[in-house]
């Protein structure tokens, strides 16, 4: 047993520990189980499912930046169905906590998604990604209207008794207020940062080095960024916090959860190092011990302003 | 599929440019096959952050060998490495060749470095194939020939064998070649491959083709390397269903 209580709870949602992998960088959790031990994590978030399967844009998707990646899958994912069919059977036996992300192009179509896969007892919660910032439907960016974040949390958590996360955007210019309509709506969490728009192009030919022209940028280079939106929602609305943003290590980790996470999701990490999520549970205990914290829960939102 | 600490034994510059690297990795080398790759970290930094992919050229006893060009920052930094460094190399990755089936000779078709992993492939291939070899370079100094057999040239601007590109002297030969049923063996830059493509789609001619494209993680999990595909409607990716593909099942 470990002398260190790591287990949190993250708006009703228990996990044995903070650390989390995040959506649309675990794929299902089937590639990623041959380099890693995915039960020792505190659970993971699938890619963000869609009613019917997306395609996903055409290449080139990725460009390496500067301590960052800018991607445009655009939710490439296999729809509702064929997960519940394909990989449901290998993500029960997964010994880690299932967190469903629904990513959807109307209010309809997340509810409907969510009604679908709340019968399946393995998804223990739900991240609702309001916040892609690669796919626009009908000009709509959910998650830059407070309004539309608002009317998605109410009838997502009307149809569903598991907790629900909406997954907030860091291209706003105050992320709290949208953390303050979860909360008002009945969201149990929220879950900041997704990735930042970005580009990049090529000197020589003048053109866009990704096809679909913008990226969300994401890595170590966003992790400023993000330590900043959660500290602002910490500040200003009481509602527990999922830190997302340029995690690499245990001490990024410990960083994100003193400016005010409960847990901490890690994201383009995975791609260098699909073992890090393990490594970083192990430093986060060799923290606790060395400190004598007893719950990590402690160093939550302990930052000394 | 091993994350790997690997120890490097020796870097040499082999042409201008580009370098031959091997490391004591044992265990990707007691699985690898030709035609699969390692994505490499360079750097012990965020800096550059992604790893790079690379095929595996060669594998003796418990070492791998990687050639590869200097092209930008992270092939600048591998070319830097020094014996007992270590570099973590995560892999096998990919599927490698297929190299069973009915043919009695095996035509390979390389284009630049396109040559990487062909060494490997010869070593693997059943003593019974004859093998013949379609080399091309920019120009002669550029020529990496390692291990290959019964090879003929071509390089762009006519400094060594034929002048022109290496699919242009593969179609002079074809009528020869076709005296036996040969399978074709193919890497190289993209729009070498679309060319021999096409000749193989038009000629119904038994032909796999290794492809290099972006990529973040090279295992499947990131989705950043979709190939659009003849069969499925779905994107194939270079990564976990390639990179070595049949010819005719995907569009360059
Ligand atoms: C399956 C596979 C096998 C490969 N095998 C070899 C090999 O044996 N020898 C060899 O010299 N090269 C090989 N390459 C290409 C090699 O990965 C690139 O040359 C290398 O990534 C360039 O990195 P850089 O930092 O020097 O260049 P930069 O241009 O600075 O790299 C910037 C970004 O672009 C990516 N990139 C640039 N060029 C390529 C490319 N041609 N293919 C894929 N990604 C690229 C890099 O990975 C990086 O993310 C292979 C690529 C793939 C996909
Ligand atoms: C390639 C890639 C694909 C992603 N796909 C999704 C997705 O499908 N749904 C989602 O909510 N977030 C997605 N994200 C965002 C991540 O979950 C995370 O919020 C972001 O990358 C920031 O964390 P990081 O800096 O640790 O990567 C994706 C990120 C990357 C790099
Ligand atoms: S490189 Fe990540 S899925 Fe292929």
């Amino acid at each position: 047993m470990n002398s260190v209580d790591l287990s949190v709870n993250v708006g009703g949602l228990k996990l044995k520990n903070p650390v989390l992998l995040a959506s649309g960088t675990v794929g299902y959790g089937n590639e990623i189980s041959q380099f890693t031990d995915l039960s020792k994590l505190g659970g993971i978030v699938t890619k963000s499912l869609s009613l019917k399967p997306r395609k996903g844009n055409p290449p080139q998707r990725i460009v390496e930046t500067p301590s960052g990646m800018l991607n445009a899958i655009g939710l490439a994912n296999i729809g509702v169905e064929a997960f519940l069919k394909e990989k449901i059977p290998f993500l029960k036996n997964i010994n880690t906590t299932l967190i469903c992300n629904i990513a959807a192009s109307s209010i309809e179509e997340y509810v409907e998604c969510t009604k679908i896969l709340t019968n399946e007892d393995t998804i223990k919660a739900f991240e609702i990604n309001v916040s892609c910032p690669n796919v626009k439907e009908g000009g709509l960016e959910f998650g830059n209207n407070v309004n539309t974040v608002r009317k998605i949390t109410a009838e997502v958590c009307a149809v569903t008794d598991k907790p629900i996360i909406i997954k907030l955007s860091p291209n706003v210019s105050q992320i709290s207020e949208f953390a303050k309509a979860v909360k008002a709506e009945g969201g149990d969490a929220v879950s900041a940062i997704n990735t930042l728009v970005g580009t990049s192009f090529n000197i020589f030919t003048r053109k866009p080095k990704i096809k679909n022209i913008t990226g969300g940028l994401s890595g170590p280079a966003i992790k400023p960024v993000a330590l900043a939106k959660v500290l602002e929602i910490k500040r200003n609305v009481d509602i527990p916090i999922v830190g997302i943003g340029g995690i690499m290590n245990w001490m990024d980790a410990v960083e994100m959860m003193i400016v005010g996470a409960s847990a901490v999701q890690l994201g383009t990490v995975n791609f260098i190092n699909p073992n890090a999520g393990v490594e970083i549970v192990e430093g986060l205990i060799s923290y606790c011990e060395q400190r004598s914290i007893k719950k990590i829960s402690e160093i939550s939102g302990s930052f000394q302003i | 599929m091993f994350i790997e600490k690997a120890v490097v034994r020796s870097v040499e510059e082999i042409a201008e440019g580009i370098f031959l690297l091997s490391a004591h990795s044992p265990s990707i080398a007691s699985i690898a096959k030709a035609g699969q790759f390692c994505n490499i970290k360079v750097s012990e930094t965020d800096f550059p952050l992604l790893r790079r992919p690379f095929s595996i050229f060669n594998i003796k006893g418990d070492f791998l060998f990687f050639v590869f060009d200097t092209h930008g920052l992270g092939t600048k930094i591998l070319s830097a490495k020094r014996k007992n460094d270590t570099l973590d190399i995560l892999g096998p990755l990919g599927n490698g060749f297929d190299l069973t089936g009915d043919y009695q000779t095996a035509v390979i078709v390389a284009g630049g470095l396109g040559v990487a992993p062909f060494s490997f492939l010869i070593r693997s291939l059943q003593d019974d194939k004859e093998m013949v070899s379609y080399l091309g370079a920019r120009t002669k100094k550029k020529i990496v020939n390692l291990g290959l057999k019964n090879v003929s040239m071509a390089t762009d601007d006519g400094s060594y064998g034929f002048k022109g590109n290496v699919v242009d002297l593969l179609k002079k030969e074809t009528l020869e070649l076709s005296k036996k049923k040969f399978r074709i063996f193919a890497c190289g830059p993209n729009p070498m491959l679309k060319e021999l493509q096409s000749l193989c789609i038009k000629n119904n001619y038994d032909c796999q083709i290794s492809i290099e494209c972006a990529m973040a993680c090279g295992f499947g999990i990131c989705q950043g390397c979709p190939i659009e595909s003849y069969e499925d409607k779905n994107y194939l990716l270079v990564c976990k269903d390639g990179p070595v593909f049949n010819a005719n099942a995907v569009k360059l």
